[in-house]
């Protein structure tokens, strides 16, 4: 076999690119964001996301090496990015055994369950993380206070969740404004939140760092993001009393996280740009709808999961332009 | 801002060694064995038998139909036999093997140097002409250069494309020959505006090779109605319906010749070989092949004579390396790889190109993550991931509908692919399972 | 409150009949007479929908019985006789009888008499292979060895044999449905008669190359020299293409053939070991 010549159909030459590549690079967009989780919330944060690490890819694993009966493909890097979404959509304080579970969720659930990489309908991390959060929901948002935040608090409260508490007390913004920390502080993140949504900046250096690379296009982030700014700057004219500017909610509450990192995985996304930006904008409605009338104080989670579910429809109604026309 | 198609595209590496290489005349064969299925369309019908003596340029088998073309002796010598021989796909086609004995041309021959500019023949005789010497599409497509001279009724040529964009990695013979017989490609060019009576011809060159565009553009001038265009690199801008909407901004409709947008496209050895045939009396008997790989210790362009089995021009540039892991006639992308080193050089062979064994295998597939590269990637703006599905999962009807029939098997797709899937490989198949379909609909 | 419960029932009740006699109406005009017997015959078929009798499926077939009138050209070679007189009283006609029948692959190029001569890196089916080159071995007529057949076969009567690189037909299961000799690019399934404890005798090639050639490339090549055709007393071998074929109907197994052949291209499968002490041409068994 060594020595005879090869003969496969064109074409014989093929990039030097490979799944692996891709998920490693999502991984170091990643690191970022997990530095000034630990630098906010101490080891704690380490260990969560150590934990959901070590947990997905052990049950992707042993999943598919002893039920599915295939050749495991752990080293593909995708239970490693599961692992640490899981893990950035947590508080960092949430005990070991919620982690185990959610993994458990994300992978068993969440992909290997639909047939493993490429055949998972819903981002298998957010499948983990809204699961827990209907199992476990005062374990996952009671939030640790972030270090060096003057208070000797146990736990913070989230931006979002303050002012959903302060409206639904009939305050108004102006008031609940002043217990709201500043913009400044949500793009840094020394605020309480999930492990790795607290800091804009970090995630908006990692988007950047995958659009370079050419691991995600600029139609999804964009979209979700976007459409979140218009829908609240819409509101916020109505009445800048009970609803609350633009900005805010763009650094709040995971939209970046969700927007960047969440949104745009590759499998359970749309295909060509244009079904992105409709998926794109589906989601920042979804979530504004959320956040402005549900009872949760945030729902990018649900937003993505149900525009998930409308992806095959998408991809099949948006076709790329073709050439020579449509027939 | 240089202009090129819009839908996907893909930069492979260039690896373009031999471009420096002067075109050399290959050694002659001591046998050819010229394949009377050279081009697309019906065989050609064998005129010589077993123990005839031919000249350089004589006819020995006559195009069998509209569609199909002449074949001429490449050698002068005896007919061996005329034996069933492997083709580069391995199945046995018929051919007539002759062996070699001197060189002696056929006397009409003109085999002078000297450029001839002028020409009194009419188009319809051009035609005529292109047709008895069994001119072919050279880029490797090999479809008869007459069939394309008459558009079909009510159809009216604007333009006539030349086509010396040679996006395939690594091959260099058509940038050669337009360094080296620019004057020629130029007046075979002006041969087939008359014959396809049109007042217009764009060259187009991708601006990898700066120095055939300044060459071409500076005698362009001379000649009435040529246009060098020159187009930033991108694969596959060799391809019909690309160059045409690089160069000209038309799009050919899905299912359509390029004649439906009033284009003719040839390819620069295509028109050299009109000149020749033209001015000179010279049927297609000999081409440009380059022949190149990594770790080929004198990649080459060399005029070869049609017939000549490949092993021959493998040894003319130092021999077979050793870590060859595959070899392959054409180019890295559409080419075929050969099992049999003794195929012979056909007028549609432009290179003959050696990947090291460390490149020749693919990857492990993996499942595909939706990456959606391969949809970028396509010029067609089809989605390959999907038609690779209903491909494997035999649904032709969606498979038809999502348009498999457009792709031109570029490998854009399977080049691109981060998870290494086959997806031209199921393509291909999806498109000859909907081809029967669609024929047997018409019957 | 007792008034609106009546009302929501009148009106829904209202709603309810108004559908039903619409849909009533609607059904008797676009009804389509179909005869009865449609069912009966589909229902005694196997319904395995496999295409062997060469329409689309079982349903397919017992229109094409029941409005033929004739069942001289219909064959259900699933369920075989038995299944074919059933639908013949059905219907009242007469049903022909055929000899059971069984997949055969002419092919015995396994991977020790036919050595590779280059390595295919590509999808993994035959078609594609075939479209792309004549293979990995010097035999372009050969088994490919990618087991379409398998996956096309219903019954899961074929398996690729990992040692020999070629499919091996399951008698027993095999129901000569046809559908790895139409999926079959290079064509090697034959549907030979079937005889009692696995019978079996045929030129296990289809290289139509040249003897030199063929020898070449491929240990057990059928090389066409006619030693088998000069032997046979039935009359049952005929010689084209470089290539012997037996005829499974007109063969009466006497066996004669098989040891002239100098290359063992002919396979003999079922018999008891020969009292003759030849040379015996067992070795080249795959399907036993
Ligand atoms: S091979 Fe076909 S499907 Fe693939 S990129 Fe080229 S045109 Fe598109
Ligand atoms: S390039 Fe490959 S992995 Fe990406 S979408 Fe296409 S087939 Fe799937």
């Amino acid at each position: 076999m060594s020595n005879l010549i090869t003969v496969s159909p064109s074409p014989h030459v093929h990039t030097d690119e490979s799944v692996q590549k891709i998920m490693y690079r999502v991984v170091v967009a990643m690191i970022p964001a997990l530095v000034w989780s630990v630098v906010v919330f101490g080891f704690d944060a380490l260990r969560v996301t150590m934990i959901a690490i070590a947990a997905s890819v052990g049950f992707e694993y042993l999943v598919q090496r002893y039920i599915m009966k295939v050749k495991p493909s752990v080293t593909d890097g995708s239970a490693l990015i599961t692992g640490m979404l899981l893990a950035f959509n947590v508080p960092a304080n949430l005990p070991w055994w919620i982690i185990i579970i959610g993994a458990f969720v994300s992978i068993g659930i969440g992909k290997l369950s639909f047939g493993g990489l490429g055949t998972n309908i819903f981002n298998p991390a957010l499948v983990g993380r809204v699961f827990l959060l209907i199992s476990f929901p005062v374990q996952m948002t009671s939030y640790p206070a972030p270090a060096g935040s003057g208070v000797d608090a146990v736990t913070a409260p989230t931006p979002l969740g303050l002012l959903k508490e302060g409206l639904m007390n009939g305050q108004p913004i102006s008031e609940i404004a002043g217990n709201l920390p500043a913009a400044t502080d949500l793009l840094m993140g020394t605020t309480g939140g999930s492990l790795g949504e607290i800091s804009a900046l970090m995630l908006i250096i990692g988007g950047i760092y995958m659009l370079i690379r050419k691991v995600i296009t600029w139609h999804t982030p964009v979209a979700v993001l976007g459409s979140m700014f218009v829908v609240a700057a819409i509101f916020w004219m109505i009445d800048p009393e009970a609803y609350i500017g633009p900005a805010y909610h763009l650094l709040t509450g995971g939209a970046m996280l969700g927007a960047i990192f969440m949104a745009t995985d590759m499998v359970s996304s749309p295909m060509t740009g244009k079904g992105q930006l409709i998926y794109g904008v589906g989601i920042g409605a979804i979530t504004m709808s959320i956040r402005l009338f549900g009872a949760y104080p945030e729902g990018i989670s649900f937003a993505i999961l149900i525009m998930n579910a409308f992806t095959p429809l998408i991809n099949n109604a948006v076709k790329p332009k073709r050439f020579g026309g449509m027939k | 801002m240089l202009k090129t198609f819009k839908l996907g595209g893909i930069h492979p590496p260039e690896n373009k060694f031999s471009a420096g290489q002067a075109i050399q005349i290959a050694e002659l064969p001591k046998v050819v064995s010229i394949p009377v299925a050279q081009h697309i369309g019906t065989p050609s019908v064998p005129v010589v038998a077993k123990g005839d003596k031919v000249k350089v340029g004589q006819l020995i088998a006559k195009s069998g139909g509209f569609v199909s073309a002449n074949i001429h002796s490449s050698v002068s010598g005896t007919v061996a036999k005329l034996d069933l021989v492997p083709d580069s796909l391995g199945y046995p086609k018929q051919a007539i093997i002759i062996n070699v004995d001197g060189d002696e041309w056929l006397e009409t021959i003109d085999r002078s140097d000297a450029l001839v500019k002028e020409c009194d023949l009419d188009g319809p005789s051009i035609v005529q002409k292109v047709n008895e010497s069994g001119i072919v599409g050279m880029g490797g497509a090999t479809f008869p250069t007459h069939v394309k001279l008459v558009p079909p009724k009510g159809m009216k040529a604007e333009y006539l494309l030349i086509n010396g964009v040679e996006c395939e990695p690594y091959l260099t013979s058509d940038h050669r020959l337009m360094l080296e017989k620019s004057d020629e490609i130029l007046v075979g060019t002006c041969l087939l505006m008359k014959a396809l009576n049109v007042d217009k011809a764009i060259i187009g060159i991708e601006n990898n090779k700066p120095d055939a565009i300044r060459l071409m553009t500076e005698k362009a001038s001379k000649y009435k109605g040529i246009q060098v265009v020159p187009l930033k690199v991108k694969y596959p801008q060799g391809g019909e319906k690309q160059l045409i909407k690089a160069a000209t901004g038309r799009e050919v409709p899905s299912g359509a010749l390029p004649i439906a947008v009033g284009c003719v496209v040839s390819n620069v050895g295509s028109a050299f070989a009109v000149y020749e045939a033209i001015q000179k009396n010279k049927p297609l008997f000999e081409r440009v092949v380059t022949i190149t790989g990594k770790s080929v210790q004198n990649p080459a362009n060399l005029k070869v004579r049609i017939g000549t089995p490949v092993s021959e021009l493998i040894t003319a540039v130092g021999g077979l390396p050793e870590d060859t892991g595959k070899v392959i006639s054409g180019g890295p992308m559409m080419g075929k790889a050969l099992a049999n080193m003794e195929v012979p050089v056909t007028k549609g062979t432009s290179g003959i190109l050696m990947i090291p064994a460390k490149e020749a295998r693919r990857n492990e597939v993996q499942p595909c993550i939706r990456c959606s590269r391969c949809v970028s990637a396509c010029p067609m703006g089809l989605e390959p991931y999907l038609l690779m599905t209903v491909a494997e999962k035999n649904l032709l009807e969606r498979a038809e509908s999502e348009r498999i029939m457009d792709c031109i098997e570029c490998g854009s797709c399977s080049y691109t692919c981060p998870a290494s899937r086959p997806l031209l490989d199921y393509i291909r198949f999806g498109k000859s399972r909907v081809g029967a379909l669609i024929r047997a609909r018409k019957n | 409150m007792n008034m609106t419960i009546i009302y929501t029932v009148i009106t829904l009740g209202a709603i309810g009949s108004s559908a039903a006699v619409i849909l009533y109406f609607v059904a008797q005009k676009f009804k389509v007479y179909e005869d009865p017997r449609i069912d009966d015959v589909e229902g005694s078929l196997p319904g395995a929908n496999c295409g062997g009798c060469g329409y689309a499926g079982c349903r397919a077939f017992a229109e094409a019985c029941v409005k033929e009138g004739d069942l001289s050209d219909l064959y259900c070679p699933v369920g075989g006789n038995d299944c074919m007189s059933g639908v013949a009283k059905i219907l009242g006609l007469e049903a022909v009888k055929k000899d059971p029948r069984v997949a055969v692959l002419r092919c015995n190029g396994t991977c020790e008499f036919r050595p590779r001569v280059n390595a295919y890196d590509g999808a993994a089916t035959c078609a594609i292979i075939h479209a792309t080159y004549s293979g990995e071995t010097g035999c372009q007529y050969g088994c490919l060895g990618c087991g379409d057949c398998c996956a096309v076969c219903e019954f899961d009567a074929l398996h690729m044999d990992p040692v020999t690189g070629l499919p091996v037909v399951d008698e027993d299961k095999c129901t000569a449905c046809g559908a790895c000799v139409r999926e079959c690019p290079k064509n090697l399934f034959e549907l030979r008669k079937k005889l009692p404890k696995h019978r079996k005798i045929y030129v296990a090639c289809r290289n139509e190359d040249k003897g030199p050639v063929n020898k070449k490339a491929c240990e057990v090549a059928c090389i066409g020299c006619s030693k088998c055709f000069k032997v046979c007393e039935y009359d049952a071998i005929t010689m084209g293409n470089n290539l012997a074929f037996i005829d499974s109907d007109k063969c009466k197994f006497c066996r004669k053939c098989v040891p002239v052949c100098p290359t063992n291209a002919i396979i003999e499968t079922g018999f008891p070991p020969r009292r003759v002490k030849e040379e015996p041409a067992e070795s080249t068994q795959v399907t036993s």
